[in-house]
């Protein structure tokens, strides 16, 4: 049973937002709203300089608030991967997801239902990458099998020193940020 | 040192940024009516329980008709807050064991056949004239104590779930650590019974009823205020999102409304002007008790807005 | 009781509750049926390259039952491999701007006041060409010049040459990357060009100065720069603001802004006085070197130190490093190159400094570019020209050869020497935000008879046009055949994948039929644009439809390393690298460069400075809508400290005001540790003025606007414009 997440190389990411424009593409998300986005952290006084670029979106977590919240079964994980779902036809747009999640990650369509990151997962069944990760120019962002220990991201994981959002938030996030 | 952090996001998405603000008026207005319906279901549980509906001027029996009213409006302004009405039904055709809000949705399809039970006690007489078969039922009802009683009990048992799911409900949610208190049902259901017996003390016609529900605020008032202290030692003490989100109500943005139209206008003022008045030194007004439902309001009103605004991470506002 | 009982009466409003909605989604789905039969069903992958920018990477376009819907990389492109930036990604926006031009228009009034008649093309093109034929019997066809950007303005600058005007310039060479391309080839006896001929993905030291790779997305630049770093080559960045590529060097040197010719004469001073120059290469190809070591050597890091504020031992410790690892450290070229006014010297202190390194045509340094060539169309030959281009009268700018003066002809257009300009033809570059002093710009405007404007959007520059043509965009035209010089040579193919929607045609198109009513048909002997190119693809053994299909082609594979057999041939007089530059002596110019002290801001004031965002391509993209959500106006980076002495705090809004007492729009600002205090940063191509593009009037502040002052570069005629100085404006 594979566990999907995705492992991303702050040290390559530029935050150009080629992902969050990929994804807008892919999916046909509405101008105004974005399924990820870019987060820049710096730290210091001029010129002594820290910062931290990542991409961020759903982190398709193994303890999901957003999940048990929901009163219809809309917000699910999907049978395969781990991934978290939200069926369109089921959801009644009461926003108790949207207010679960600690990285704020969900937001309302404008068709009425709750919508995040999918990790294109239409792309994926069909053995192709998240369309953000297929698109980034500077190659940091890899998604795989975290299940599977010779998987590229499971090596990465091994080998490189790396962080995730909000450890302390209790959701088991499967983003992790190499630094 | 944390002046020098410097953060930015390129995210903008509608009413997720730069603060949560997905859950407006519908959802305070609902957690109002609900809890004060909530508490007057255990009002009127209790005096049915305890025998008051032998009275014939007994609340308990203008109280049911009420709660439906407004519990319907509540309802409604929970459909009102749907971003996707036309699925609503959906929320009956499974029960989520883990969400708050399923057992709210099944909750409030039990408490309607309660309410009616109270109702049909005594039905009044625009009921009658539209189905004279009630008359029949009453009398049925009414010469089964052993029924009335379980009337009561089911009254009072669906009033308290109603009352404390909600507090549940924020209070599962991680997210937002201002609501993330296991006191916060308690909360939610004193103070709905506080709303309550103030309002049926307003609108009493039995005197020893209004004087009784007069001096049961003065005590839910109280335990209210006992449980606010509480909550506020609970976050104060737990981790830095928790006391950021105490002090967004003790000394942040949400302070002025909260210290003024909360503690002050909306429990201690009216807790003294009440304890004065059950004690006969002032005469009992109105003034007190649209002050604790005023405040009961405005308090739902805080918590639902702080509360959303209350974070772990927020690019925005680190 | 009534007879219609309650249940009935529910009956009845629910029937007829579901049958309305059910007539009306089926009604829907009619006149949906009936679009869809014009459009083909299914999913078709179309190949063809980017127009977002100027790299022209190979893309696949999705086109979902005859919809646009999304744009990837050609995955056998070599510039993109597979992988479009930002822009690229976001190219269906382009197609899918609600405020795009769509019809011809002709001004019913003044010149810039933005009111039009909308005619017929026919209309349009006869009332070019009677305008054209005035000039030419009343001033000679030299009377019109062409600004034009882009490939797409390939058949124009036919046409205009058929028409025997010698007058075409693009704002790249004297705004952009000129001082850059002559001081390159004052020293290497080639020009850098585009795209950059840098190993950056071999290097192991980068060196970049000013170039912010990351916010500026060259997509190949920036993929071989995620390479370089993941390969953790030593990365130096000398920047007056913390980029994103500074977040990632070893080195960040702080500059002071306009002294980086000091730090380079430091750099050289050091890595000459200490030998640890590629000693060989340049006995092998330099010339002149003892003279320019003389010279260079003079310069100390502390002498260095008090003009650029860099620590002295930082200077050495970096020269040193980038020794180190030679010939395969790039000093990055940079590409906006007009800065200080002494930039075509600048340049070749960049250029001498990577010939010390020994990294010219080497391994992580520059490597040596090829095209795939595809012949010319046969046409018949041009006229003779009757007169010269003005826009470098008797050679003033005497080391501007290769490519006209943009600035050059405006200052003609408006004293009218050495010979009148009477008409602007422009194709896609909105002159208002390119060229320095927009006053000047409006002047010379007003000596027009006829200005004409090519563009895809109601930009500034065609608010002021006497015709508007609105071109189709680049996913609905076909254009010229893409053979930029690369690692490797290439063809690439541009075909519509799409309709137009309204009213918009592409430029060949737009030649031809312009072509024809001039009576230069004959230069036009295509029948369209597909004959044209199946004509020059089958000259190289190729045909239209194997490249529609295919998308690229590539040419034979040649070294492009001198290690791998290449030939190190040096256009310069000397046939060799020259460290010292007897031409420029000859010519009263500094051989070797020297530093010049540019005049800093007076108390109060701050240099602006600009550059780029990797969503946006100049003023081009604002008003493509998936790019306007990414970023829809520009911030003002001012220093936190600074910013807390003047009361400011991020997200006021304040105006900036020039030395010459020009006001901007409001602008966000941004305080933040990035920046020193003694500059002010934006991104360039926003608070834009046309109100016909509504989605963008006046989002942000315009930098260009505030470039009122310009120091032009005496070697080439390049236009410096990080020389004006700002102050605050609060809003009231």
């Amino acid at each position: 049973m594979p566990r999907y997440g995705m492992v991303i190389d702050t040290r390559k990411c530029v935050g150009c937002q080629d992902c969050v424009i990929a994804c807008k593409t892919e999916n046909n998300i509405p101008e105004g709203y974005n399924r990820d986005w870019i987060i820049t952290e710096s730290n210091g006084k001029f010129p002594d300089i820290q910062m931290e670029i990542r991409t961020e979106r759903c982190n398709h977590c193994s303890e999901t608030p957003c999940v048990s919240c929901c009163p219809t079964g809309a917000s699910h994980i999907h049978d395969v991967g781990g991934v978290v779902l939200v069926t369109h036809e089921k959801c009644i747009g009461c926003k108790a997801c949207v207010e679960a999640c600690p990285y704020d990650a969900r937001f309302i369509h404008p068709d009425g239902y709750a919508d995040k990151c999918t990790f294109c997962i239409h792309r994926v069944e069909k053995g192709q990458k998240p369309a953000c990760v297929e698109v980034c120019p500077t190659y940091c962002m890899h998604f795989g099998d975290l299940d599977d220990p010779n998987s590229e991201v499971s090596k990465l994981l091994q080998s490189r020193k790396w962080h995730v959002n909000l450890p302390d938030a209790g959701t088991q996030p499967n983003i992790f940020y190499l630094v | 040192m944390n002046e020098l952090l410097e953060l930015t996001t390129t995210r903008n998405n509608l009413h997720i940024d730069p603060t949560m603000a997905m859950w407006e008026w519908q959802i305070p207005v609902y957690l109002f009516l609900g809890g004060m319906v909530a508490g007057m279901m255990i009002i009127s549980g209790y005096f049915l329980f305890s025998g008051r509906h032998k009275e014939s001027n007994c609340a308990c029996f203008s109280i049911p008709f009420i709660s439906v009213v407004l519990l319907s409006w509540g309802m409604f302004a929970l459909f009102l807050d749907l971003a996707h009405k036309l699925y609503v039904w959906r929320l009956y055709t499974t029960f989520q064991i883990k969400s708050p809000m399923s057992w709210g949705a099944w909750i409030l399809i039990l408490v309607y056949p309660a309410l009616i039970a109270n109702i049909l006690m005594r039905p009044t007489p625009w009921m009658l004239k539209i189905y004279p078969k009630l008359s029949d039922w009453a009398g049925k009802i009414n010469q089964h104590p052993f029924l009335i009683k379980n009337i009561g009990i089911a009254n009072m048992i669906l009033g308290m779930m109603l009352g404390a799911y909600t507090g549940v409900l924020l209070s599962s949610m991680g997210s937002r650590p201002l609501w993330n208190t296991s006191l916060l049902w308690v909360l939610f259901l004193v103070s709905g019974l506080s709303a309550a017996a103030a309002f049926v003390h307003l609108f009493a016609k039995n005197k020893a009823e209004s004087e009784l529900l007069a001096k049961a605020d003065n005590g839910f008032l109280v335990i209210e205020l006992f449980v606010i202290v509480m909550i506020f030692l609970g976050f104060l003490s737990s981790a830095k999102p928790h006391m950021e989100a105490a002090q967004l109500l003790l000394n942040g943005a949400y302070a002025p409304v909260f210290w003024v139209f909360v503690i002050g206008l909306g429990i201690v003022i009216p807790l003294i002007i009440q304890l004065l008045a059950v004690n006969h030194k002032i005469r009992h007004t109105a003034i007190a008790p649209i002050m604790v439902i005023v405040g009961g309001l405005i308090l739902r009103f805080v918590i639902v807005s702080a509360g959303q605004y209350s974070h772990w991470f927020n690019a925005h506002f680190h | 009781m009534n007879s219609l009982s309650r249940r009935k009466f529910l009956k009845i409003s629910g029937a007829t509750i579901v049958t309305a909605a059910a007539l009306a989604g089926s009604a829907k789905t009619i006149v949906s049926a009936a679009e869809s039969y014009a459009k083909p069903k299914g999913l078709q992958v179309i190949p063809s390259y980017c127009d977002l920018c100027f790299w022209k990477c190979g893309l696949l376009a999705y086109v979902k039952d005859g919809e646009l819907w999304k744009i990837e990389g050609n995955p056998k492109d070599p510039l993109s491999n597979g992988r479009l930036c930002p822009r690229g990604t976001g190219g269906p926006g382009a197609h899918y701007d609600k405020e795009r031009l769509k019809s011809p228009l002709i001004r019913k009034s003044e010149r810039g006041e933005e009111k039009w008649v909308e005619v017929t093309w026919d209309e349009a093109f006869d009332y070019i060409a009677d305008k054209m034929n005035k000039m030419k019997a009343q001033y000679g066809p030299e009377s019109m010049a062409l600004f034009s950007h882009g490939i797409g303005g390939s058949f124009i600058k036919h046409l205009l040459r058929a028409y025997g005007s010698p007058n075409e310039t693009a704002p790249s060479f004297a705004q952009c990357r000129g001082p850059r391309e002559v001081g390159f080839e004052l020293t290497f006896g080639d020009v850098v060009g585009s795209p950059e001929r840098t190993d950056i993905e071999n290097a192991k030291c980068i060196v970049l100065i000013g170039s912010h790779l990351g916010e500026n997305m060259h997509n190949t630049q920036v993929q071989e720069f995620s390479r370089a770093v993941e390969k953790h080559a030593s990365i130096i960045v000398v920047d007056p603001r913390f980029s994103v590529a500074a977040s990632k060097a070893k080195y960040y040197l702080p500059i002071k802004p306009g002294t980086d010719m000091a730090l380079l004469l430091a750099w050289m001073s050091v890595i000459v006085n200490e030998k640890l120059y590629d000693v060989d290469y340049v006995i092998k190809y330099g010339f002149g070197f003892e003279q320019f070591a003389a010279e260079v050597s003079q310069y100390t890091p502390e002498w260095a130190y008090i003009e650029t504020g860099i620590d002295p031992e930082v200077i050495r410790e970096t020269a040193r490093e980038m020794a180190r690892y030679k010939p395969a450290t790039l000093i990055h070229p940079g590409r906006h190159a007009t800065w200080y006014g002494d930039d075509a010297q600048r340049s070749r202190a960049i250029a001498l400094l990577n010939a010390l390194l020994g990294s010219w045509g080497r391994k992580g340094g520059f490597y040596v570019p090829y095209s795939y060539s595809i012949p010319k169309y046969p046409y018949a030959p041009y006229p003779e020209l009757n007169k010269e281009p003005l826009d470098n009268p008797n050679g003033r700018y005497p080391f501007a050869t290769g490519e006209q003066i943009s600035t050059g002809i405006r200052e003609a257009t408006i004293s009218g020497q050495p010979y009148p300009i009477k008409g602007w033809f422009i194709y896609g570059t909105n002159l208002m935000q390119a060229l320095p002093n927009r006053a000047e710009t409006i002047k010379a405007i007003q000596n027009l008879d006829l200005m004409v404007v090519v563009d895809v959007i109601p930009s500034e520059i065609a608010g002021w046009a006497d015709v508007v043509l609105p071109e189709s965009v680049y996913l609905e035209r076909y254009d010229d055949l893409n053979a930029s010089p690369f690692r490797e040579g290439f063809v690439g193919i541009r075909q519509p994948v799409v309709g137009a929607p309204n009213d918009q045609k592409p430029n060949w198109w737009m030649a031809k039929k312009l072509g024809e009513k001039l009576g230069l048909g004959a230069y036009f002997p295509w029948k369209d644009v597909e004959e044209y190119l199946d004509t020059r693809l089958n000259l190289a053994g190729h045909s239209l439809d194997e490249l529609k299909k295919k998308g690229i082609i590539k040419g034979a594979s040649k070294p492009i390393f001198f290690e791998d057999g290449v030939e190190p041939e040096f256009a310069t007089p000397s046939g060799k690298i020259e460290f010292y530059s007897k031409q420029l002596e000859e010519a009263g110019f500094d051989p070797v460069p020297r530093f010049t002290k540019h005049a800093e801001p007076p108390s109060g004031y701050f240099r602006l400075l600009y550059g780029r965002a990797p969503v946006h391509t100049f003023s081009k993209t604002q008003s493509n809508p998936i790019l306007a959500d990414m970023m829809s106006e520009n911030e003002l980076w001012v220093n936190a400290d600074l910013a807390e002495r003047y009361g400011i705090k991020s997200g006021d809004r304040i105006k900036l005001k020039n030395q010459d007492g020009v006001v901007s729009d409001p602008i966000k600002v941004k305080a933040t540790e990035r920046i020193r205090q003694d500059c002010v940063y934006m991104v360039h191509g926003f608070g834009q003025k046309s109100r016909q593009l509504r989605s963008t009037y006046k989002k942000g502040a315009s930098d260009a606007e505030l470039v009122t002052k310009y120091n032009t570069d005496p070697l080439m005629g390049g236009t410096a414009m990080n020389v004006n100085f700002v102050t605050f404006e609060m809003e009231v």
